[in-house]
């Protein structure tokens, strides 16, 4: 069953993925692009996470974890930058 | 593998990807950035959160033992999520983006 | 007094103990042996480091909260998901000012960050005095009513979980 389910379920994850692309090329406003990438991420992991599940190893969850970490940091300084000019006063 | 567990494995493998689906047709879809900036929410929490349930049985029914490191994830995503949205909810505030006309309320100068 | 100086913090000794063996992912003697000196050893040398230490009065009610927080995410997301898909669905956003009586930082963080992981409500910000959260919400029929909801749901027991730091 999970041969059929898994296929269907990365190729929704794909999709998301696309549309999340679709809004970051769109904008109109920075914030906007911010929050496409910060979901863009998200997605990423529950992909990675689909993904370790599909070829049956614990390997990926090591890069999901480390995405969560750095794309948090990324969104973080990417939102501090437009907030003030500047990441670390 | 366990028909039943399988056939648990697969609903909420489904469940968070269409749930993550879900979140980025509204951020496709929603009209202003205060209504967009929902959208990732639901991915973050239900999306992830079904992704990771389903790993979690899933790797515990090989019979190598309980593997419950994937909770991890979701944990530190509940902590994050919130402040990354409102680090971007700030900037959105700063930088004056249009609201939709339907909007009530408006948000004050500080 | 004693057993306050040796744990500063027991949720924190707690909560490092559950993290840590989740990261090793291995639930034998050794790896609860060592969780357990990290737990014990990180609060005491940090403790330095906290200006005031967060009083959590009563652990197991705020367990309990946390249940209910994701039973309500849960709803939440369903809620959210219907105004999504369907096409002819008239949202009416709105911007609510939402006045707090939690003092307590910890405090004050969850419930922000409990209002933003529900979807449909953003946590957008705070005013200067911390008196007053503002929130971006998707849908709102009745302000007074979203109002109501949060401060009974969410509010009223982080309070009572914090109960000694807004005497």
């Amino acid at each position: 069953m999970l041969d059929y389910v898994i296929p269907l379920c990365l190729a929704m994850m794909g999709l998301a993925l696309v549309l999340t692309l679709a809004r970051m090329i769109k904008g109109p406003d920075l914030p906007d692009r911010i929050l496409a990438l910060d979901t863009l991420y998200i997605n990423a992991i529950a992909l990675l996470v689909l993904f370790g599940v599909w070829l049956d190893t614990g390997l990926y969850f090591e890069a999901a974890l480390l995405i969560a970490v750095m794309g948090f940091i990324g969104t973080v300084a990417v939102a501090k930058y437009l907030l003030r000019g500047d990441i670390i006063e | 593998m366990n028909s039943w567990i399988e056939a648990l494995v697969a609903l909420f493998l489904l469940a968070g990807s269409l749930f993550a689906l879900i979140g980025a047709i509204g951020l496709y879809r929603l009209p202003d950035f205060f209504m967009r900036l929902h959208a990732p929410t639901k991915s973050t929490t239900l999306g992830v959160g079904g992704m990771v349930i389903a790993s979690l049985i899933y790797f515990s029914s090989r019979g190598d033992g309980l593997s419950l490191h994937e909770l991890l994830i979701t944990l530190f995503l509940f902590i994050t999520a919130p402040v990354s949205a409102h680090m971007l909810a700030k900037a959105a505030l700063q930088q004056k983006v249009r609201l939709s006309d339907k909007t009530h309320g408006r948000p004050w100068e500080q | 007094m004693k057993a306050r100086r040796w744990f500063p913090q027991p949720l924190l000794s707690l909560s490092l103990l559950v993290v840590w063996m989740l990261l090793a992912n291995d639930f034998s003697l050794g790896q609860c042996l060592l969780g357990a000196l990290l737990g014990w050893v990180i609060p005491l040398v940090t403790e330095v480091f906290w200006i005031n230490p967060p009083r959590v009065d009563k652990p197991f009610k705020l367990c309990l909260f946390f249940l209910r927080v994701l039973g309500d995410i849960v709803v939440a997301n369903l809620e959210v998901a219907r105004l999504i898909l369907n096409p002819k669905a008239e949202m009416r956003p709105a911007f609510v000012e939402i006045p707090i009586e939690l003092e307590d930082e910890l405090a004050l963080t969850m419930l922000a960050s409990i209002i933003s992981l529900t979807p449909g409500t953003v946590t957008a910000d705070m005013s200067d005095d911390r008196k007053t959260l503002l929130v971006h919400a998707l849908d709102v029929a009745d302000e007074a009513r979203l109002i109501r909801d949060i401060k009974t749901r969410y509010e009223a027991p982080l309070l009572e979980v914090f109960a000694c730091s807004t005497t």
